[in-house]
């Protein structure tokens, strides 16, 4: 059953080099419980996607659905953890999570208990009364996790949200992701330049290409789950990704470098032999 | 304090004690006009007036600061004058008030008023427009209803600028209060430094200004220094050196 559709969305804003196009013409849908990771190179309008799909942007032309209805304005329906977290540093740990559980007009008692479970799902329980500045930069990011599962989304909408983690936590995170959406079974966005992150996370890869953002190609991903990034089957899927991306990213950093510059020209990139660095 | 001992016991810097007058004439000015009520009398009044004017302008310069960030039409509107009159020593305020109030309290108040509220309304105003975006985008999709955003999200959030304009408006509260009340005859701390000025005692002007620069540092160390503190360490601020 189709939870999420995206039909035919164009984005483009007004920046000083004139009109830009984000996004055109992008068209996907999501079904009820799966986990879809929309991947391309940075700049490829898919933040701005999701953002669209939050209702927190407003498409030029094309619409969003949910569950059939129009996507006008945010709703904790579609839950948002973004790529900084967005965490409030006034509150700790438990207050975030439970801020969004009092605009539900839960009472204080009940959203403290759900607070501390739902940080106990995020293994988070012990520090449920640090305040933001004193977690790490994962521990971060799970509350964000935690906050936004709270108030019971049907949809998780994540915009990079372990892009700025070391690969260590990164991969905990993963683990800790796919661990959720057993227990909890819900659909889940899931945005990132990373193909590691895609081929590990998700059940379906959207490919988006570069600017303007249009779905290239997708690609569903049949591997049984636990996944860990270092499994040859995941790396054997993002090896795949990584080499569909590779023409995105080239269109896109078109735009950005002058008419004389071509990707081939590269010596480190297109090396002979497959050994990064040896024409060095 | 030595120093000024030395410097005046020797009469370095002026022929006259009395216009260079010791410690000790000082003190023979703090005992005198705290046994006969002068001082107390001055220090609460002008306490009063400044409290009174300073919570006017706290009250109406924090919202009118988040307002004028949140709300376009204001910012183009209101916002100019503000940065304009912001611009107005607030001694420049004085004739105004006399001609509106008459020579009473409340001139001095509107003095104070406009002294400190606009240094709050900006301080408030830039802490608002500073915020990152991601705390009212979190808000939202939390499905926080807008003056729930208002009193929960963008309030805490400007906590840190909040203080720092609390801290600013009080010192132009102060300014202004001493412009005023040196200006005309009203009990105070103003009136009480003019007095010794009409009198030439000089060691009573040296006692009030003491007195205000202790009530300066109380302000500063007890009140402000606490609450920044605090705010420090609840966001964490306090590790960045």
């Amino acid at each position: 059953m189709v939870n999420l559709s995206v039909n035919s969305v164009s984005k483009s804003f007004q920046s000083r080099q004139g009109l830009v196009a984000a996004l055109e013409n992008v068209s996907l849908e999501v079904s009820h419980g799966e986990f879809v990771v929309l991947i391309g190179p940075s700049g490829c309008g898919k933040s701005t996607l999701l953002n669209i799909m939050a209702g927190l942007d407003e498409a030029t032309s094309g619409h969003v659905l949910e569950n059939g209805v129009d996507v006008k304005t945010p709703s904790r329906n579609r839950a948002v953890v973004f790529q900084d977290g967005g965490l409030f540093p006034w509150f700790t740990a438990q207050q975030n999570v439970a801020f969004g559980l009092k605009q539900m007009g839960i009472g204080k008692r009940e959203r403290e208990s759900l607070a501390a479970e739902y940080l106990d799902l995020v293994h988070l329980g012990r520090f449920r009364h640090s305040f933001v500045h004193e977690l790490s930069g994962g521990m971060r990011q799970r509350v964000a996790i935690a906050r936004a599962l709270a108030v019971e989304p049907q949809i998780l909408l994540m915009d990079e949200p372990f892009s700025a983690l070391d690969a260590q936590t990164r991969e905990d995170l993963y683990a800790i992701m796919q661990e959720i959406s057993e227990r909890k079974v819900r659909t889940v966005v899931f945005v990132t330049h990373n193909v590691r992150e895609a081929a590990c996370l998700g059940d379906r890869v959207i490919l988006l290409s570069g600017r303007p953002g249009r779905v290239v190609a997708e690609y569903p991903v049949r591997i049984s789950r636990p996944r860990f990034v270092d499994d040859a089957n995941v790396a054997i899927a993002a090896n795949r990704l990584a080499a569909a991306m590779k023409e995105g990213v080239a269109n896109a950093r078109k735009d950005e470098y002058d008419d004389d510059w071509h990707p081939k020209e590269i010596g480190l990139l297109h090396s002979s032999d497959g050994v990064m660095g040896d024409s060095i | 304090m030595v120093l000024w001992a030395i410097l005046s016991s020797h009469n370095v810097l002026s022929s006259h004690r009395l216009i260079f007058p010791s410690p000790t004439l000082v003190y023979h000015a703090f005992s005198r006009s705290i046994s006969n009520g002068a001082l107390l009398n001055a220090v609460t009044s002008s306490m009063r007036r400044l409290l009174i004017g300073y919570a006017i302008s706290l009250l109406v310069g924090i919202p009118l600061g988040i307002f004028l960030a949140k709300v376009e039409w204001l910012s183009d509107t209101v916002g100019s004058v503000v940065l304009g009159l912001q611009t107005v020593p607030s001694v420049c305020w004085l004739p105004i008030a006399l001609i509106m109030f008459g020579q009473n309290d409340g001139a001095i108040l509107f003095v104070v008023v406009m002294g400190a509220l606009l240094a709050i309304t900006v301080a408030v105003q830039d802490g608002v427009r500073n915020l990152p975006p991601s705390y009212l985008r979190a808000a939202r999709t939390m499905g926080t209803l807008s003056f729930a955003v208002y009193t929960q999200v963008i309030l805490p959030a400007t906590t840190p600028a909040i203080v720092l304009g609390a801290k600013l408006g009080w010192s132009f509260a102060w300014r202004s209060l001493m412009a005023g009340e040196l200006l005309y005859e009203t009990p105070g701390l103003g009136h009480l430094l003019n007095r010794g000025r009409q009198t030439g005692d000089m060691s009573q002007v040296v006692m009030v200004m003491l007195t205000i620069v202790v009530l300066g540092l109380i302000t500063d160390k007890v009140v402000f220094a606490t609450l920044e503190t605090r705010v420090r360490e609840r966001w964490g601020l306090s590790q960045s050196v």
